[in-house]
C-alpha cells in the first residue's frame, strides 16, 4: 500500500537552518547536511530544502549547501529557493537535487514549471505555494491568497486555481504551506489542504503547523495530504520520525516503517 | 567493479552516479554506443516520457545494449529504463522498446487514485530473485511514474496501487525495477549492491 510520507523541511537562512513563527522571528536550528542525515536515518521519507532568503539575495551559498547536504542522502531530496530559470534549476540537479522546488518565479513566468519539466521530467518539478486564508472572501478557504517573496507579498492568484494550472503546466507535486499555521504547532490547515488535493490529481505536500501526532492524522484524513512536510518538531527533538510513524501506523495511516541498521548490515523494520 | 550508466538525457543522472560509488563502484557515463562494447555493467536510468527512448535507437546505443546483453553483460534499467525492456508504452504508441519481455507499460487506469503514483509503497517479493536477495518481504521503495509495466511470468516483484504490477523484473543478466533504488533508502542501496555482485552461474 502507498505511505503517506512524512518530510523533513530545513528552511536555511545564509547556510545555516533556522525556524520562524509565520514567516518571521528565526532561530537558529543548526547544519543542514547534518539535520538532513539525522532525519533521513530517523526514518524521514523525504528531505526538503529550502533557501528561505535566496529569492531576495542570492545563491551560490545555496549550491555548496546542497553539495554537501546531498552526499550522505539516499532519499528524495527536494531544493527550493531562488531558483528563477531553467539553468537555475539544472545547476541545482548537478549539485545533487533530485526535485526542486519553485515558488514566486512561477508565479512570476508560470512556463518556467514546462521548461523544467521538459528537461528532467515532471516527477523533479514542486511547485510551492505559500497560501493565507482570505477572510474577506465569500469562501476564505477556496479563495485562499497566494503569497510571493516568503510571504511578503500577495501574488494576487487563489491557491486553488493555481495548483490547478500548476498541474496543468507539468507540475509533479505541490507543496502548499498555511501561513496561518506557519509554525504555530497548533495543526495543519486541513481544510485549505483538501481543498487543493480535491482539486488536482497530483500530490499534495501539507506544510504549516505541525504539532503533534494527531495534526498528522488530521491531515492525512479530513485532509487529503498525500505528504506533510515538517521542520521544528523535528529539529528540536520534540518528536522524531520514526516516532512520530510508529504512531501514525498505531493510528491506522499506512507509513513506510522506521529502519535501522542490524549489526550484519542488513535492515529491518523497527519493532 | 566499473558500471557503465548509459545517459540518454532522460532526466538526472547524479543520485544514481552517487549511490553506486557509495557502493564503491567506478562509474563511466555513456552517451553513445562505444563505450558499451567493453562494458562490464550496464544500468539505463530514466525519469519522464518513454518517448524520450528515442534518443537510444538514434544514437545506436538500443543494438549496442542488446549486443551487450547477448554477451552476458548485467543489465539494470531503472523506472522507464526497465519499461523499455518490454516491447513499448502507449506512452509513446510510436516508439519501439527493446521487446526482451513481451507485452506493453500502460497508464494506471484513472479512478479514486491519484495518478502519478508517488512515494514509498511495498514490494511482493518472488521466490528466488537474486535482484532481490536481502531485502525483507513487504519492505518500501520509492516509486514515481504514471505508466507501468503488466505483470507476467518474469516479475521479480509486484506491488499494488489501483492494481498490481510489475515493480521488478529479472530473467537471467537482465534485470529492472520500475522504483528508484537510488532513492529507496536502506533497501534500494541492497538492491544495487546485489546488481553490483551480480555474476553469471557457470
Amino acid at each position: 500500500m502507498l505511505a503517506r510520507r512524512i518530510i523533513a523541511c530545513l528552511d536555511v537562512d545564509r547556510g545555516r537552518v533556522v525556524k520562524g513563527v509565520q514567516f518571521v522571528d528565526l532561530v537558529d536550528a543548526g547544519d543542514p547536511a547534518t539535520l538532513a542525515a539525522r532525519h533521513a536515518r530517523e526514518g524521514a521519507d523525504e528531505i526538503v530544502l529550502l533557501d528561505i532568503a535566496a529569492t531576495h539575495q542570492g545563491r551560490q551559498m545555496l549550491l555548496d549547501t546542497v553539495r554537501r547536504t546531498a552526499r550522505e542522502l539516499f532519499i528524495p531530496f527536494t531544493v527550493g529557493g531562488g531558483i528563477r530559470s531553467a539553468d537555475d534549476a539544472a545547476r541545482v540537479f548537478e549539485a545533487g537535487a533530485d526535485k526542486v522546488s519553485v515558488n514566486s518565479a512561477a508565479l512570476a513566468d508560470p512556463s518556467l514549471i514546462g521548461a523544467i519539466g521538459r528537461s528532467f521530467g515532471a516527477q523533479a518539478v514542486v511547485v510551492a505555494i505559500d497560501a493565507r486564508r482570505d477572510p474577506a472572501a465569500a469562501d476564505p478557504v477556496r479563495d485562499a491568497q497566494v503569497f510571493v517573496h516568503g510571504g511578503r507579498m500577495p501574488a494576487g492568484r487563489r491557491a486553488v486555481e493555481w495548483a490547478r494550472e500548476a498541474e496543468a503546466r507539468g507540475a509533479g507535486e505541490i507543496l502548499l504551506t498555511s501561513m496561518n499555521a506557519d509554525g504555530t504547532r497548533s495543526g495543519f490547515d486541513c481544510e485549505l489542504t483538501a481543498a487543493v488535493s480535491e482539486a488536482v490529481n497530483i500530490p499534495v505536500i501539507a506544510s504549516g503547523g505541525a504539532g503533534s501526532v494527531d495534526h498528522f492524522v488530521e491531515v492525512f484524513t479530513r485532509g487529503k495530504a498525500d505528504a506533510a512536510l515538517a521542520a521544528s518538531i523535528f529539529h528540536f527533538g520534540v518528536s522524531s520520525a520514526r516516532a512520530l510513524k510508529q504512531d501514525l501506523a498505531r493510528a491506522g495511516i499506512p507509513v513506510r516503517p522506521g529502519v535501522h541498521r542490524s549489526p550484519s548490515g542488513a535492515e529491518a523494520p523497527v519493532q | 567493479m566499473r558500471v557503465t550508466v548509459v545517459d540518454y538525457k532522460a532526466g538526472n543522472l547524479a543520485s544514481v552516479l552517487k549511490a553506486l560509488h557509495r557502493l564503491g563502484a567506478e562509474t563511466e557515463v555513456a552517451g553513445g554506443p562505444a563505450p558499451l562494447v567493453p562494458a562490464e555493467r550496464i544500468v539505463l536510468p530514466g525519469v519522464g516520457h518513454f518517448a524520450a527512448t528515442r534518443r537510444l535507437d538514434e544514437t545506436g546505443l538500443t543494438p549496442a545494449i542488446r549486443d551487450a546483453i547477448a554477451r552476458g553483460v548485467p543489465f539494470l534499467g531503472i523506472c522507464v529504463g526497465m519499461q523499455w525492456l518490454f516491447a513499448g508504452s502507449t506512452e509513446a504508441p510510436g516508439q519501439p522498446g527493446l521487446a526482451h519481455f513481451a507485452g506493453q507499460c500502460t497508464r494506471f487506469p484513472a479512478g479514486s487514485d491519484k495518478v502519478p503514483h508517488v512515494g514509498w509503497n511495498s514490494l511482493e517479493i518472488g521466490n528466488g530473485s537474486r535482484l532481490l536477495a536481502a531485502v525483507e518481504p513487504g519492505a518500501f521503495v520509492y516509486f514515481t511514474h504514471s505508466y507501468r509495466a503488466p505483470v507476467f511470468a518474469e516479475a521479480a516483484a509486484i506491488t499494488h496501487y489501483i492494481e498490481p504490477f510489475t515493480a521488478a523484473v529479472e530473467q537471467g543478466n537482465v534485470m529492472g525495477v520500475q522504483f528508484h533504488p537510488e532513492l529507496s533508502g536502506e533497501t534500494g542501496l541492497t538492491v544495487l549492491k546485489n546488481f553490483l555482485g551480480w555474476e553469471a552461474r557457470s
